[in-house]
């Protein structure tokens, strides 16, 4: 590409001068982080947000357009949108970082097994290929079809289908290591097993998975809140930003912000984690950056 | 060539197989009683035991599989609960709105994105490239039902160009049907347009790159010429991979479409199915759409031989 980066310093930057050199370098992570920071600000401090019991119904007050009183108007049930978008955040990174971290434990757990057991590596593999071509919108629905609809078991089928992939890529990223001269040399010089996996092989997966980890969590909020839209997600009474729109399916023509509003919330959300990851894909990996 | 086909052909079948079981085990592997589950919160028992043994699930598991799958091979995909149906009934009624609309979406949006790869990359780091990528990580952020919903309310409710909702048969008119794909497939398209995109300008980048590039240059060809027909073709092979591999995203795309956009598809289809918690539908949806997802992700490694004369099997 046209920009080549400066000589290489030879001496290892200090860690905080590669985070700040990674901010300066891209911008984009900089909105990505303090767009993901007022996020999580949000959902922490939604009770006072100036919101109301998102719950909270009332006959009186249905169908009202957005105005000074109600930011957001009010759904059919006359509960307040503005209040249900704040604490809509709270169930959308609740979920986003619970399969992130859940289906990368699994996924690692896995993709060590497979790069490393050769007879644990076809079978293993056999079963996440066949998981890969179903696409996971329809395995979650699978799941959510056969279980009681809740936050848990929401959390439950988004990780079962983000599990393949992570353990794909673990796999990749031990059989690459496996070969390097430094794990060869330490099994010459008869170092034990776990010491490998341990010091040499989990320290590199670190950073693809830091990755990885951000993308995980973008696309879990996302098929959450579809799940949750197409009525197979979160239970109605949690407001979660996919459940709002779900909502205000049939009444889109007429009350257009009941659909709008958390549409736009869970946009931004997406946005800020995926521009951290880039970000972070960027600084941990410059080869991979400048192909991308 | 012939021999590697069939060799391929054949290594769908355990992948079909793990789909299949996996599919028809998540019955017996849920916690709970799926048979209390589908009947829902007003059953009688009398529901629950004509649901239980509607599933087969008073037989042991192995029998049953073997059963099933069985009929699964001679093309049946059992009866629906809530409608008494056979199921291969119910999604041939639903084909072509689904066929219509994926197609579509994926003709238009390769025919978009893979020139917008190509030109970011031929400028990489001006503004075009910047544009292009700046699109890419909106196209991976705004989730399809809140671009549908946009693209509703300003080209249909402000703007009154298109029909806000439905599907019309291609028999009753070339107009009328386009009329209602054009929203549906622009919102289905825009996280597939964006996948394409980036990695045609990433693996374009990488064969710009090549002497043979600088070769091509040197003489004097013109960066049309240089681009299409020396970079493009040696860029194929990812290229082709993604837009197979991207497939997953139309498919899962296909169900929230076309519940926002209500067409009679077989996305809308399982969604009824979710609500009514009707298991044999879902089941057999799954099926037939990773089948599909399998033969087209066969048929893209078979064209590698085609695109790539160096890759021999």
């Amino acid at each position: 590409m046209a920009t080549v980066p400066a000589a290489a310093p030879i001496e290892i930057a200090p860690a905080r001068g590669m985070v700040r050199d990674a901010l300066r370098r891209h911008p984009t992570m900089i909105i990505g982080l303090i767009l993901l920071g007022g996020m999580v600000l949000m959902a922490v401090f939604a009770p006072y947000l100036g919101t109301i019991d998102p719950q909270d119904l009332s006959p009186m007050r249905r169908l009202r357009q957005p105005s000074d009183l109600y930011w957001f108007g009010t759904d059919m049930l006359g509960r307040d949108v503005y209040s249900r978008t704040v604490y809509g955040a709270r169930i959308s990174l609740i979920v986003g970082i619970a399969v992130a971290v859940l289906s990368i434990g699994f996924g690692l757990f896995f993709g060590l097994i497979t790069g490393y057991v050769r007879l644990a590596d076809t079978l293993i593999m056999r079963v996440m290929d066949g998981l890969m071509s179903i696409p996971p919108i329809l395995l979650a629905i699978a799941l959510m079809a056969l279980t009681k609809a809740s936050l848990e078991n929401v959390i439950v089928a988004i990780t079962i289908a983000e599990i393949p992939r992570v353990t794909r890529l673990v796999r990749s990223v031990v059989l690459g290591l496996r070969e390097q001269p430094f794990v060869e040399a330490a099994v010459a010089s008869g170092t034990r097993f776990h010491r490998i996996l341990l010091r040499h092989i989990l320290p590199n997966t670190v950073a693809p998975l830091l990755v990885q980890g951000t993308y995980i969590c973008a696309s879990a909020m996302i098929t959450e809140a579809i799940l949750s839209f197409i009525g197979a997600g979160t239970p109605p009474t949690i407001p979660s930003w996919g459940n709002i729109m779900a909502e205000g399916r049939s009444l889109f023509q007429i009350a257009y912000y009941i659909i709008l509003f958390p549409g736009l919330f869970l946009s931004v959300a997406v946005l800020a984690v995926n521009l951290v990851g880039d970000g972070l894909r960027d600084a941990l990996d410059p080869r991979l950056a400048r192909r991308m | 060539m012939f021999a590697y086909i069939v060799r391929r052909l054949l290594a769908t079948i355990p992948v079909m197989g793990v789909v299949a079981l996996f599919v028809f085990s998540l019955l017996y592997l849920t916690p709970g009683d799926p048979a209390v589950i589908i009947a829902g919160d007003f059953a009688t028992p009398d529901d629950v035991a004509r649901i239980r043994a509607k599933l087969g699930l008073d037989r042991p598991f192995w029998e049953r599989f073997g059963e099933w799958a069985w009929m699964v091979v001679r093309g049946d995909l059992g009866i629906s609960i809530f409608t008494n149906l056979p199921v291969t009934t119910l999604i041939g009624q639903r084909v072509e709105p689904t066929v219509a609309l994926t197609l579509t979406t994926l003709l238009v949006s390769v025919s978009l994105a893979v020139p917008m790869g190509v030109l970011a990359a031929w400028r990489a780091g001006r503004w075009l490239d910047r544009v292009v990528m700046g699109f890419a990580v909106l196209g991976f952020s705004v989730p399809i039902f809140v671009l549908a919903y946009l693209f509703i309310f300003f080209f249909s409710i402000y703007l009154e160009w298109l029909p806000v909702q439905g599907f019309t048969s291609i028999r009753e008119g070339f107009w009328p049907f386009l009329e209602r794909l054009i929203l549906p497939s622009a919102a289905l398209g825009i996280t597939y347009i964006a996948l394409i995109a980036r990695i045609t300008r990433a693996s374009m980048l990488e064969v710009l790159s090549q002497d043979y590039i600088r070769t091509a240059e040197a003489k004097g060809l013109a960066a049309d010429k240089v681009l299409v027909g020396h970079a493009l073709k040696n860029a194929a092979v990812p290229i082709i991979t993604i837009i197979g591999i991207g497939i997953a995203l139309l498919i899962s795309g296909v169900v929230v479409t076309e519940t926002v956009f209500a067409i009679p598809g077989i996305g809308r289809l399982v969604v009824d199915a979710i609500l009514r918690r009707d298991y044999p539908i879902i089941q057999g949806v799954i099926l037939i759409f990773s089948a599909a997802y399998v033969v087209i992700n066969l048929a893209v490694d078979i064209s590698y031989t085609f695109l790539d004369p160096r890759i021999r099997y």
